[in-house]
Order: C-alpha cells, then sequence, then structure tokens
C-alpha cells in the first residue's frame, strides 16, 4: 500500500542516503536501545545497558582501525 | 535439546499471514511463526554455541558479526512488518525453546496487545539534526578596535571573542535542536530521544543535535517529511530517516529497564 512509497519518494529526494555504515548506526540505536525487552526463561537478552556500551565501544574502535574516515 | 535456542524477532497479531517460506534470520536460519493465545512469535532457531550468553560477549565486540546479526534482525522485522502491525524485539533475544515462547505469549499477552494497539497504522520516522561549528558567526563586533590597541592585545581579543562566539554557536544550537523536536513532536502520537551519535560512527564532523524518533499517523507520513524539510536551513542539517518498524516505541509500559520515551 502506501507504506512503501513515501519511504522511496523520501529517500529519493533526501539524495545523500548513506554508506551502509551510517544505516547501521542508525539500526543499532533503534535495536540496541529499542524493541521489546522481555525476561523470564530466556538465555539471553541484550537488555544489558553494560553490554550495548561494549558494542559501541566495539563499533567505534573498528571503525577507527579499519579506516580513517 | 541443549545446544539449540530459539531467537525471537517480533510478535504480532495472529491474523497476520505466515512468512515466506524463503525467509532467512540470523545465522542463515529459516524464520517460523508460532501462534499462540490471539499473538505470533516470529521466531528461529540459533545455535547456542554462537548465541549462549559467553559466545554473545565476545561476538558482540565484533563488529562484523553485530552488523550482519543486525541486518538479519532488521530484515525479519521488516519483512513481518510490512503486512502486518508489529512489535519488534531487542536484537538478540534468545530462549531455550519454543514452550519458552508459548509461555512468554500467555504471561505477556496484554503487554504485546497493548504495544500492538500503540503501534496500529503508525511508524516510526528518525530525525537526526546536525548543526556545523565551523560556519562562520554573524558576530562581526570588536573588529573596530584592532586599530586602536596594540596587536598582541587586538589577537587576544578576537581569541575570546571567538570562543564566546563558539559557545554560543553551541548553545544556540542546543536550543534549536529542542525547537526541532518540539516542532516535530507535535506531529507525532509520541517521541523518544536517543543520544546523539558518535561522530565516529556518523562519519559527520558536525555536532549532532537531535536523535529522535517519532512514531506518526501512517496518512500523515508524506506531511511529517514536509515538515523536517522545512526545518533545514540557518545552519542547521536536517536527515530524516525511515519509515522505521516501531522499534523506539515497542517498550512495554512497565518499570523495567526499558526506555521510557520523553512523551509524557
Amino acid at each position: 500500500m502506501t507504506l512503501d512509497q513515501p519511504r522511496g519518494a523520501v529517500l529519493a529526494q533526501e539524495g545523500r542516503l548513506p554508506p551502509e555504515r551510517v544505516a547501521l548506526v542508525d539500526l543499532l540505536d533503534r535495536l540496541l536501545a529499542g524493541g521489546v525487552v522481555v525476561s523470564g526463561d530466556l538465555v539471553l537478552s541484550i537488555a544489558d545497558i553494560d553490554l550495548v556500551r561494549i558494542s559501541v565501544r566495539a563499533l567505534i574502535m573498528s571503525v577507527r582501525g579499519s579506516d580513517g574516515e | 535439546m541443549n545446544n539449540a535456542g530459539t531467537y525471537l524477532y517480533a510478535v504480532t497479531r495472529a491474523e497476520a499471514s505466515a512468512p515466506a517460506e524463503d525467509l532467512k534470520g540470523v545465522a542463515g536460519e529459516a524464520v517460523r511463526a508460532i501462534t499462540h493465545a490471539g499473538l505470533v512469535a516470529y521466531v528461529s532457531t540459533v545455535p547456542l554455541d554462537r548465541f549462549g550468553e559467553e559466545p554473545l560477549r565476545r561476538s558482540m565486540e565484533d563488529l562484523d558479526w553485530l552488523s550482519e546479526t543486525a541486518r538479519a534482525h532488521h530484515h525479519v522485522v521488516e519483512e513481518v512488518a510490512r503486512t502486518t502491525p508489529t512489535a519488534p524485539v531487542r536484537l538478540v533475544t534468545v530462549y531455550s525453546g519454543e514452550d519458552q515462547i508459548r509461555e512468554l505469549l500467555d504471561r505477556r499477552h496484554d503487554d504485546f496487545t497493548a504495544t500492538l494497539a500503540r503501534i496500529t497504522d503508525r511508524q516510526e520516522w528518525g530525525v537526526k539534526a546536525y548543526v556545523d561549528p565551523t560556519a562562520p558567526p554573524s558576530a562581526e563586533e570588536g573588529e573596530k578596535d584592532e586599530a586602536a590597541t596594540s596587536p598582541g592585545l587586538a589577537y587576544l581579543k578576537k581569541r575570546q571573542a571567538s570562543l564566546r562566539s563558539r559557545e554560543e554557536i553551541w548553545r544556540q544550537a542546543a536550543v534549536r535542536g529542542e525547537q526541532i523536536h518540539e516542532v516535530l513532536k507535535s506531529m507525532a502520537v509520541a517521541s523518544q530521544r536517543h543520544r546523539p551519535q558518535d561522530p565516529q560512527l556518523s562519519g559527520r564532523e558536525e555536532w549532532m543535535i537531535l536523535n529522535g524518533a517519532y512514531l506518526v499517523d501512517l496518512d500523515r507520513g508524506a506531511e511529517f517529511a514536509r515538515l523536517v524539510d522545512g526545518l533545514r536551513g540557518e545552519g542547521i542539517d536536517v536527515q530524516l530517516t525511515g519509515p522505521w518498524a516501531p522499534y523506539s516505541f515497542a517498550a512495554f509500559a512497565e518499570p523495567s529497564r526499558g526506555e521510557t520515551g520523553d512523551d509524557a
């Protein structure tokens, strides 16, 4: 329906849609800080803010290490 | 079986159609639907030697792994959200088996139902606003004095003025970020401010003054995009992302560690 249409239009008009990495950053904002957090008999859930910090730090390190952009 | 876990991506109401047969999730495993208590959980099997607690602590430090897993998770959420209101679950939520998933759908039935009601016919949009602190300040005061004072003093004065004006630019930018958020909020059903992204990650040198998420009625998406377009200018760049599945608005209303949002 209208779901895909505005996205294409908007992204097209944005013009500078990002390198993969930028999209990944936006994605991680949501995947690591958003989403339903459930607990119970689970093996593991990354609701743990420390893990989020670790992963973000790892990201920064990787980005710095891999290139100077 | 002790060596396999059940990875949970998203939950929808039971009216949803089954996932495409070839839909693959993390670790390349097929996604399947568990229908229970009027809800559908989208899951796949994951090997615990890679998705157990200890391996995950290491994996989360690995950019390639994190990127691949995040994209696979997102892909499943997007596919499901294409056809039905969807409550995305946080990255890497792993249960020991399907029974535990069914039990979850029982236990948190009302929470899932409330979340799904809140996000139905709505989309999340991301808006990031940047200010370029190197943009020339408008202040030109102080230049007149230069001839009348010693070069050293003139230099110091100029430098002080420049520092002051830089601080001023940042202060104004923060206010501007706040204003932009307020404007966007007025068209949104709910809003949430994420932490500003590290320039190393965003790839942008400018100062990020807003990293917002806005839950907007489906039929107001174009209107919202126009609103965002109108906010650019005066040294401020505004970037729109989305529409996203409602990641930032899926948290249950409970005193847990979930994000609470700043919408009162």
